[in-house]
């Protein structure tokens, strides 16, 4: 349907007068929010461009390997838990992509560059979900390290982002916590249930870990975006966050964590835990992961394929516009 | 299970819910536009929340849903049909909506043990057919493209609609009334949208009251084998 750019605030050159950056620096210094209609360095709406959109197609491509089990859910509860996750999925892809618009950017033009494969998603969504303990996996492990990562965003320096993200992290920890209990009666369940759900942790452990970004010694922009408040935590500080809060709750729920070397390092209060396989990580962001290219194609046909529905709807609505035009000159 | 509830009607209302449900979770993450991924969410589980308690009424509803073979599903054949692109699923949904909204609006205004059932959904119900009906009028009335593919999906859904007003015993209203009625609603919209009100037989003397006798069309079958797979390959377990 038809969207245009936004025009986003002042324009935000970087020649503009020292007191505009002055004004900036003053306000990230003081904690307070850039809003769209301040002057912001070019880099600094770029940068936020880039993240805000990936975190939306993140939310879009994340509705597939959960959807992949609607069809298939094996109770009516379970069924409606899983199409109210798909749903808000769809939702907060919506809220992600009006924030990005704020910036200037065009959610049509976002679109087209995930399906042409220019802008990336997390890159956990490029793993398959092969059984239903999947589905509980993915609500503990991966909305939980997307809690870890989101709920510093809640203190964004960019208002629309940070505001989108308080929205959301109430509705992830929601999931969260289905995904967990869905764990746990499975557990309690039969051998065949305990099986599946040791499995899917085997299998989604290592790629959770990864969700956070290479190491900090390896992550080229994070500095400038820590700097600029963007981002709260360096990446490997939200990945001992996380390994310390699932260690527990994986405990609890009674299932290993496949690592040999995680341990409780007293001296620190921290867990010790093993390095996740860089090189592994490399390939899925660079679009050769196990699902990488299905995903995408799913996407690029979905857009595709409703091409004729969104013209009809833009026909529609001109139509109307003007049949009101005219009945209003009559 | 309470005595009076007609069992037989409660089966007939929960699986029309539950498998036009079942078909709209299949459009999760192929919708035209990210806006209709939430509607038809949104309605899915509205339609799965009717079902859940429908299906009570008549017993457990995961042994209702998982274990019965497809002879014994009593859905109108309507709700089965496959998604097709999306003026089929709109057309469908046009149909089934209109359908529900009029018989819901005349059990809520009734006593009888669907009556508090129906006074919730037929909030939910007057929602979906807005949406049916704007979507027909965006489709119909939009371009050549679409014009076409909502007049041939129309027509080509127009034969199932006959079953929708065979009476179902336990279920208490003005069936003659209603089909006017839905004849009136449906008809107007599609007059609205552009579209012939599509001529063929409502229901062929094979269709009418198939699906309620547990008679369907061979899509339904593959459907079933899906939804019921996993529950069916770990008997007792509890999920």
């Amino acid at each position: 349907m038809g969207m245009t750019a936004r025009q986003a605030g002042s324009p935000s050159t970087d020649d503009a007068p020292p007191e505009f950056q002055e004004r900036f620096d003053e306000t990230i210094a003081r904690d307070q929010r850039i809003e769209p209609r301040d002057w912001m360095p070019e880099g600094y709406r770029k940068t936020l461009i880039r993240q805000v959109a990936q975190h939306a197609h993140s939310e879009i491509i994340g509705m597939q390997p959960e959807g992949e089990w609607i069809t298939r859910a094996p109770s009516l509860r379970r069924k409606a838990i899983l199409f109210a996750k798909v749903q808000d999925e769809a939702g907060h892809g919506l809220y992600l992509y009006s924030a990005a618009e704020t910036l200037g950017a065009d959610r049509a033009d976002l679109t087209e560059r995930l399906i042409e494969g220019r802008q990336k998603y997390s890159s956990i969504f490029n793993y398959p979900t092969l059984s239903f303990a999947d589905v509980g996996v993915i609500g503990w492990f991966v909305d939980g390290a997307a809690i870890c990562n989101q709920v510093p965003l809640c203190r964004s320096s960019y208002g629309p982002y940070a505001r989108a993200m308080v929205r959301i992290c109430k509705e992830e920890s929601f999931h969260q916590r289905q995904g967990y209990e869905l764990l746990m009666t499975m557990m309690r369940g039969t051998d065949a249930q305990r099986e599946m759900v040791q499995d899917a942790v085997n299998r989604w452990w290592w790629p959770s870990l990864m969700m956070f970004g290479p190491p900090d010694d390896d992550s080229p922009n994070s500095a400038q975006s820590m700097a600029w408040k963007i981002k709260r935590h360096s990446n490997d500080e939200l990945r001992r966050r996380f390994v310390d809060m699932t260690v527990p709750q994986a405990e609890k729920l009674g299932v290993t964590l496949p690592d040999p070397e995680l341990r409780w390092n007293e001296e620190r209060g921290r867990h010790d835990f093993g390095t996740p396989d860089w090189a592994e990580l490399k390939r899925v962001i660079t679009g050769d992961g196990p699902c990488n290219t299905d995903r995408v194609a799913r996407r690029r046909a979905a857009h595709e394929e409703g091409a004729w529905v969104r013209e009809a709807a833009a026909a529609h609505a001109a139509k109307q516009a003007a049949r009101t035009d005219k009945g209003a000159a009559v | 299970m309470t005595p009076t509830v007609n069992t037989a009607a409660a089966l007939a209302l929960g699986d029309d819910a539950l498998v036009l449900s079942h078909r709209l979770g299949e459009w999760a993450g192929h919708a035209p536009v990210l806006e209709e991924e939430v509607a038809l969410a949104n309605i899915a589980l509205d339609l799965l929340g009717q079902a859940r308690v429908l299906l009570s009424m008549a017993g457990d509803e995961d042994e209702l849903a998982y274990l019965r073979e497809e002879r014994a599903f009593r859905n109108l054949q309507l709700v089965e049909q496959p998604n097709g692109d999306f003026a089929h699923t709109i057309a469908r949904q046009l149909y089934f909506s209109t359908y529900q909204r009029l018989l819901y609006a005349q059990l809520a205004s009734g006593d009888g043990d669907f009556a508090p059932l129906a006074a919730k959904a037929v909030k939910e119900v007057a929602y979906h057919q807005d949406h049916a009906e704007q979507w027909t009028l965006r489709l119909g009335d939009g371009t050549d493209v679409s014009h076409e593919r909502m007049r041939q999906a129309s027509e080509a859904l127009w034969r199932f609609t006959g079953e929708m007003f065979q009476p179902i015993e336990g279920v208490d209203i003005d069936w003659d009334g209603m089909r006017a009625a839905w004849l009136d609603s449906v008809g107007s919209i599609l007059r609205r949208a552009t579209l012939p009100l599509p001529e063929g037989p409502q229901s062929g003397a094979w269709t009418a009251g198939a699906g309620r006798q547990g008679l369907h069309t061979e899509p339904f079958g593959r459907m079933l084998a899906e939804m019921q797979h996993l529950h069916r390959s770990h008997p007792g377990a509890s999920w």
